[in-house]
C-alpha cells in the first residue's frame, strides 16, 4: 500500500492551542503527526483514519497517522498536515534567494505501516455527482 | 480583590480589563482576564478565540531553572556572560527570531549583532518575508483594520485560513462587525476566499475559490490583465481551476465595489514563485485603484512580528536579513536570512530569541543548528525544542501576561500591553539589556571600529 501525494503544511487552532500548552507534550506531539488526505486518496492506498503511515521524501522521512476527510475539503493527490518537527523534516533548506524554503507543495511518498487501533470513520455515502 | 471559588475558599483575585492577547497579528486588545493572583495563573480570558484562551491559560509559573549552560543549573549572569563570549569569539554569529517579545525587547538586538558583525534575521524570513521583499518592488497598498472595519465592502482572503490561524479577525475587523459605512455587518459586505483547500474559513465565503495548487500567480495575473482591458481567457478553468465566468464575476465585484481589501497568508509566500505571488496581489490591488478604493494587506501569524519587522527597519533600514560584518547594514534575502546561513553551515553561533527553528526549520538547517559546529542560544518563555537543544537557554517571562511592552498589530498599529501578573522569571528586556552592555563591553574590550555607534 504505497502511494504519492503533495504535501500542503500549514496551521490549524488545535496546533495553535497544542503549541500554547507545551511544544514537547502529547497534545502538540499528536497534532502535528496527523496528515489530512480526502477519502478518495485514502480509498485508493488502502488507508483508513487511524492508520500509520511513513512519509517520505528527498529530505527525509517520520511516521504520521492517517485522518481521511469528506468529499471537497482536501483536492485529491493533495495532503494536508500542521506545522511541526514532522513537516519540517521533510523541508529543503534551498530558499532560491529569498529566504524561504519551499515549505508547501513538496511531493511525499506515502507508505503503509500498520493499521490504527482507534475505530476506523466510515466512507461518507457517495454524492451524486460521485 | 476577593472572591469565592467553587470550593468556597477566598481567593485573591484581580481583573484585568482590555488586556491584549499577542497569540496571533490580530493582538485583540478587548480581553477581560480573571486572574488568581495566589497561585499566579489567568483562570479565565473573556471574549478571547480558542487560540487566545489557550495562550493566556497555559503560561503559568512553571518550575524549571531560569538558566542552563550544557543542561546545568547557573545564575542568570553566568549564562549572559557565557552568551556573550560565544557570540563575540564567533566567525559569523546569528540572531533570529524576536517575533514574541516586546518592541522594547526588539531594539537590544540589532546593537547586539552590530558589536558582534553578525547577522540579524527576524521570523519574517519563514513567514511573510517574500512579501516583504514585495513591498520593496511593487509598493504595499495598505490600510489600518480600522478602516477595514468601517469601509470595506469587498473582503477577499488569499492563501490563508483565519478561520484558524487568527479566529477573532471576521468578528473584530472584517466580516461581521457593524462599521461606519457597513452597518449591517455581514450584509454589508462581499465575502470571497480563494485557497487550495476547502478549510473552515471556506464556511464565511459568499464566494469559494479553490485556486489548482501553485496557480495563484496565474489568477492574479489574469485579473491584472484584466483591468488593462485584456479579456479572461477562456482556458480559464484548465489554468488555475476556476472557470472564466466565475473570475469574470470576481473581477466586476473587485471593480464595483466602494472598498476592497484582500488579506493574504503564507498560501502565496511559501509556494512556488513566493515574492512574485505577494507581489502580484499587491500589485493587483494597486492596479483596482482604477476603479475603486483598494487596499492589501500580509495577515501575520506571530503576536509581534510586525513589530519586529519595523523595529529592525527602523534601526538598520531593513526589515530582515540584516547583515553587519562589514560595519554597516547591508539587506540580502537568500544570504543573510537565517535558513540559508544555517543550511549552508555558515553560522557558527546562534542566538534564538522566541522562536523554535529546531520545530520548523528546514532539516538540513536544523542538523546545522544543533550539531557542535553551531553554538546554540536559546531565550525563551517555554521549553522547546530549541531551548532543549541549546548549549545557553535562559526561561524569561510572558509578553502582555506577566510583562507590559508595545506590540505592533498586523496593521502597524502599536499597542501597549496590560500584564496580568508578575513571574520569578526575567523579562526578555532585562536579559537582551544586560545581554547587549555585555556584549559591548567585549567588543570594545577588542578595539572592534563600531563598537562606540549610538543607537536610539
Amino acid at each position: 500500500m504505497k502511494g504519492q501525494l503533495i504535501l500542503i503544511p500549514g496551521r490549524s487552532a488545535k496546533q495553535g492551542v497544542g503549541l500554547n500548552k507545551g511544544k514537547l507534550k502529547d497534545e502538540y506531539q499528536k497534532v502535528t503527526t496527523t496528515l489530512e488526505v480526502s477519502f478518495e486518496d485514502a480509498a485508493r492506498m488502502g488507508l483508513e483514519t487511524g492508520d500509520h503511515v511513513k512519509i517520505s521524501n528527498d529530505i527525509g522521512e517520520t511516521n504520521v497517522t492517517v485522518k481521511a476527510l469528506r468529499e471537497g475539503k482536501i483536492p485529491e493527490g493533495y495532503a494536508f498536515i500542521p506545522y511541526g518537527p514532522p513537516s519540517s523534516c521533510l523541508f529543503d533548506g534551498e530558499t532560491c534567494g529569498t529566504g524561504m524554503p519551499a515549505s508547501k507543495g513538496m511531493t511525499i511518498d506515502v507508505e503503509f505501516i500498520k493499521k490504527g487501533e482507534k475505530k476506523k470513520t466510515k466512507l461518507p455515502p457517495r454524492t451524486a455527482a460521485g | 480583590m476577593s472572591a469565592v471559588s467553587k470550593d468556597n475558599t477566598i481567593v485573591n483575585e484581580k481583573i484585568v480589563e482590555n488586556a491584549t492577547c499577542t497569540f496571533c497579528g490580530c493582538c485583540c486588545d478587548d480581553i477581560t482576564l480573571t486572574v488568581d493572583m495566589d497561585k499566579k495563573v489567568v483562570t479565565k480570558a473573556k471574549d478571547a478565540c480558542v487560540l487566545g484562551k489557550s495562550w493566556f491559560l497555559n503560561h503559568v509559573i512553571e518550575d524549571k531553572p531560569i538558566a542552563r549552560i550544557a543542561g546545568k543549573e547557573v545564575p542568570l549572569d553566568d549564562a549572559i556572560d557565557e552568551a556573550a563570549k560565544i557570540l563575540i569569539e564567533a566567525k559569523f554569529p546569528i540572531l533570529y527570531g524576536m517575533s514574541d517579545t516586546i518592541c522594547e525587547a526588539q531594539r537590544q538586538c540589532a546593537p547586539i549583532m552590530d558589536d558582534c558583525l553578525g547577522t540579524i534575521d527576524t521570523t519574517t524570513s519563514v513567514c511573510h518575508g517574500p512579501s516583504g521583499m514585495a513591498f520593496q518592488g511593487v509598493g504595499e497598498p495598505s490600510m489600518t483594520l480600522g478602516e477595514v472595519k468601517n469601509r470595506a465592502d469587498f473582503v477577499m482572503y488569499w492563501g490563508g485560513n483565519p478561520a484558524e490561524a487568527h479566529p477573532r479577525h471576521f468578528a473584530r475587523y472584517a466580516v461581521t462587525p457593524e462599521g461606519m459605512f457597513t452597518p449591517n455587518g455581514k450584509d454589508d459586505r462581499t465575502v470571497v476566499i480563494c485557497d487550495v483547500r476547502h478549510t473552515k474559513t471556506a464556511g464565511v465565503a459568499d464566494i469559494f475559490l479553490q485556486v489548482k495548487p501553485g496557480k495563484d500567480f496565474e489568477l492574479l495575473w489574469m485579473l491584472r490583465a484584466a483591468c488593462k482591458g485584456v479579456e479572461i481567457p477562456d482556458n480559464c478553468k484548465e489554468i488555475c481551476g476556476i472557470d472564466k465566468e466565475t473570475v469574470v464575476d470576481l473581477f466586476e465585484k473587485m471593480k464595483n465595489c466602494t472598498y476592497g481589501v484582500i488579506f493574504f497568508g503564507m498560501g502565496l509566500t511559501m509556494s512556488r514563485g513566493r515574492h512574485f505571488n505577494s507581489g502580484a496581489l499587491m500589485a493587483l490591488a494597486t492596479d483596482l485603484n482604477e476603479f475603486t478604493h483598494f487596499v492589501a494587506k500580509p495577515a501575520r501569524g506571530h503576536g509581534n512580528v510586525t513589530g519586529a519587522d519595523n523595529v529592525v527597519a527602523w534601526q538598520t533600514g531593513y526589515p530582515f536579513g540584516v547583515n553587519f560584518s562589514r560595519g554597516h547594514p547591508r539587506f540580502n534575502p537568500g544570504e543573510f536570512t537565517t535558513v540559508d546561513t544555517l543550511t549552508r553551515g555558515e553560522a557558527d553561533a546562534a542566538l534564538i530569541i522566541a522562536s523554535d527553528p529546531v520545530a520548523n526549520f528546514p532539516k538540513p538547517a536544523i542538523d546545522h543548528i544543533t550539531s557542535d559546529k553551531c553554538k546554540l542560544i536559546s531565550i525563551d518563555t517555554k521549553n522547546t525544542p530549541t531551548s532543549e537543544a541549546a548549549h545557553v537557554s535562559i526561561q524569561t517571562s510572558t509578553y502582555g501576561i506577566n510583562t507590559g511592552g508595545t506590540v505592533y498589530r498586523m496593521d502597524d498599529v502599536p499597542i501597549s500591553l496590560r500584564p496580568a501578573f508578575d513571574s520569578p522569571f526575567p523579562s526578555d528586556l532585562e536579559v537582551l539589556t544586560k545581554l547587549r552592555k555585555k556584549v559591548n563591553k567585549l567588543a570594545k574590550e577588542l578595539n572592534r571600529p563600531y563598537a562606540t555607534k549610538k543607537y536610539i
